[in-house]
């Protein structure tokens, strides 16, 4: 009889670690729940995109064009001397590893190749070894490597494992900004109909019908009626939201998502009561109704394509400027691309608060100011009657949207309006807020839910800093001005941080503005029981009482 | 000396190599970011990994009830069931406190008998903890696609 081993003879015989091997040896396997279903045939027709057919990520055969490696190529030798800043990222990273741990993705994942540095060595090996001598000449040893079938779906794997947050670039100390590496890859992917339909679908929705969805003027106004009925039942006062109306003074774009998704909605109904209470004289459009561009993750021209459609639209309208609502990359495209694409916004007017006069030199170009800004302003100047102890319940903290914090800049007014409406506010750690925040795993059109395991692993660090505060101030809220936030973070809490919510910020605006003629608020606009401050107020009366 | 006490004073030096062979198990470059950078934030993994073991271990030496392990087995196996690990790979790491110890003391086998029927205990939450994990992640989907 065999003699039987002990536990710890058998245990050491277990080999725990992982084969050493170089990266490009290591050969690309698509699994499951981190990749998002390919673009379909309709989509990539509606966009007039190459290569539309129907296909499947998971089948051997992608269906490529003939010569596609031809085409990959010849695109990214236009690009290259196209774009001084591509051809610059791709020759002078030295490969410091600075980026490599700041990614969401390779923190929540430990995939090596979500290393920001090594997702760009993905495509920075195709240059050196067709564009550069070294590579020409000395091959994987100069760092260059063949571009063959297994490179370009590993490239599509990782480049839409990228939410294009540029966290890293952050830390880069010479300024590569990665997500534009990023974005050249999926441009050169689309060269070859490899789009993910996440990203597809809603940007020829919003080709053909002007928001994400595709809902037609009719929908769109419904939708918005329901909401001011909403309004009406929770506040006593009936706002009345106009429509394509000419000559307004103000055009408002907000993600469409706000239009019908919780916790969006009540963000919206915000806007509305807020617009209502000043008398602003605003319109919305059915037309040009997204304040998002997935085209801005797909190709530059089809970012300016969907943007082009914004501002043709205030010029049809005649109205002076534009207000956009709580949205991400809208703000990034606006402040980083939108002047290149379509700027300057002549036909249109410096924005001026019609309410403090306040005029944002900061949009002189593009004509559109940010919901955050015009509210701050609104509150620094005292305009608006706010009770902030309707949000007592609440214990709030923020998180800096990527695209509003590193590609704009926007810091401060956010966290303004918070602190002006909500008596209890809490930061997260520093490294985990402001240009450092951590995205919410979904960006970039990445928020599908057949990659589920994808975001939460990609939002793991953000949530595991809203943990921190919930733990260490009873946190219940993440407040957010971005609309994947708002669809992208529930989920993400409900997994990691259970008992946080999440919201707009001008859905607390909304709670705690004091409406001209409304009624007792009873509830919050989730309908949610307000009795508890009567109690409490009376509580602290008694207290008087006592004291007197 | 009692087999507590052996443990209580070989703690970190046990935790140590328990963490590293935790860690080890992932690319060697990921395992050397996990090991080195000691910020909470900047690297959730590796600090979740590190405190969860600390109070597992400390767990273990107070013999407290199974249901006070749940929590801190939570905390790590969230992690494990979003990063392709197999439930086995997953609920590994249970395990390899039993090398950690065999390494670093010397156990007499009546001893090591209750030890190791305890972390087997915990090998079996944990893969209950990761079964509702894997379930909550597939409703988090069908939610998402109700939208």
């Amino acid at each position: 009889m065999a003699k039987e081993p002990k536990p710890q003879e058998i245990i050491s015989q277990i080999n725990y670690k992982p084969p050493q091997k170089a990266w490009m040896d290591i050969p690309v396997e698509i699994k499951e729940g981190m990749f998002c279903y390919g673009a379909k045939e309709k989509s990539l027709q509606t966009l007039d995109f190459p290569n539309a057919r129907a296909w499947s990520v998971l089948d051997e055969d992608w269906k490529l064009p003939e010569k596609w490696d031809k085409i990959v190529l010849e695109g990214m030798a236009e690009r290259l001397k196209k774009y001084r800043s591509f051809k610059i990222f791709m020759d002078i990273c030295v490969r410091c590893g600075a980026c490599a741990d700041k990614c969401h993705f390779f923190l929540g994942s430990g995939d090596p190749k979500n290393m920001p540095v090594l997702r760009a060595e993905l495509l920075r090996s195709i240059y050196r070894k067709n564009f550069t001598a070294a590579g020409k000449i000395l091959g994987k040893l100069g760092g260059g490597r063949k571009l063959t079938i297994d490179v370009l779906k590993e490239w599509w794997y990782y480049f839409y494992q990228c939410s294009e947050c540029r966290r890293c670039s952050v830390f880069c100390p010479y300024g590569i900004d990665t997500a534009e590496i990023t974005m050249i890859a999926r441009e050169l992917l689309n060269l070859l109909g490899l789009n993910i339909e996440w990203i597809a679908g809603p940007a020829a929705n919003c080709y053909m019908k002007g928001n994400h969805l595709g809902l037609e003027p009719h929908t769109i106004k419904n939708s918005i009626d329901f909401l001011v009925d909403e309004i009406e039942e929770k506040t006593g006062v009936r706002v009345s939201p106009t429509f394509n109306r000419k000559g307004a003074e103000i055009l408002f774009v907000t993600p469409s998502g706000d239009l019908f998704a919780d916790p969006g909605t009540y963000t919206c109904m915000g806007y509305l009561m807020l617009f209502h209470e000043l008398g602003l004289d605003y319109t919305w459009s059915t037309y040009a109704s997204e304040g998002g561009n997935f085209g801005f993750f797909t190709s530059m021209e089809l970012a300016k394509r969907l943007n082009t459609k914004l501002y043709s639209e205030a010029k049809r309208l005649g109205v002076k400027w534009i207000l956009g609502g709580e949205c991400g990359h809208m703000w990034r495209v606006i402040n980083q691309y939108m002047d290149t694409f379509n700027g300057p916004a002549d036909f249109l007017e410096v924005p001026t608060s019609p309410i403090t006069g306040t005029e944002f030199t900061n949009a002189k170009s593009t004509k559109m100011t940010h919901i955050s800004e015009f509210t701050a302003d609104l509150i620094k100047h005292k305009k608006l009657n706010l009770d902030p102890k309707r949000n007592d319940h609440l214990k709030v903290t923020f998180h800096d949207s990527c695209n509003v914090a590193r590609g704009m800049g926007m810091f401060e007014e956010p966290r303004y309006v918070i602190k002006s409406v909500c008596n209890n506010f809490y930061e997260m750690p520093e490294n985990t807020i402001r240009e450092k925040t951590f995205c919410c795993g979904s960006g970039s059109g990445l928020n599908a839910s057949e990659n589920m395991e994808l975001r939460l692993r990609g939002g793991l660090p953000r949530a595991n800093a809203v943990k921190h505060v919930q733990e260490q101030y009873g946190v219940n809220m993440l407040a957010c001005i971005c609309a994947i936030d708002r669809a992208a973070l529930p989920p993400l809490m409900n997994y990691w941080v259970p008992g946080v919510d999440v919201t707009g910020v001008t859905e607390l605006v909304a709670n705690a503005l004091v409406m001209k003629g409304e009624k007792e608020r009873t509830t919050n606009l989730r309908g949610e029981d307000l009795s508890w401050i009567e109690d409490e107020e009376s509580k602290s009366t008694d207290e008087t009482q006592i004291r007197v | 000396m009692t087999l507590n006490d052996i443990l209580a004073k070989n703690r970190e030096s046990i935790i140590n190599r328990w963490f590293d062979l935790i860690v080890d198990s992932y690319p060697q470059n990921t395992a050397d970011f996990i090991k080195s950078e000691k910020n909470r934030f900047a690297n959730p993994v590796g600090w979740t990994i590190k405190k969860g073991i600390e109070d597992i271990f400390e767990g273990i030496i107070q013999n407290k009830s199974d249901a006070q392990f749940f929590p801190i087995l939570d905390d790590i196996i969230k992690i494990r069931a979003v990063q392709e690990f197999t439930p086995s790979e997953a609920i590994s790491f249970i395990f390899l406190l039993k090398q950690a110890m065999c390494e670093k003391i010397a156990i007499e086998n009546t001893e090591l008998f209750a030890i190791e029927s305890k972390i087997d205990t915990l090998a079996s939450i944990s893969l209950d903890i990761f079964m509702e994990c894997r379930e909550k992640i597939k409703q988090l989907k069908t939610n998402e696609g109700k939208k």
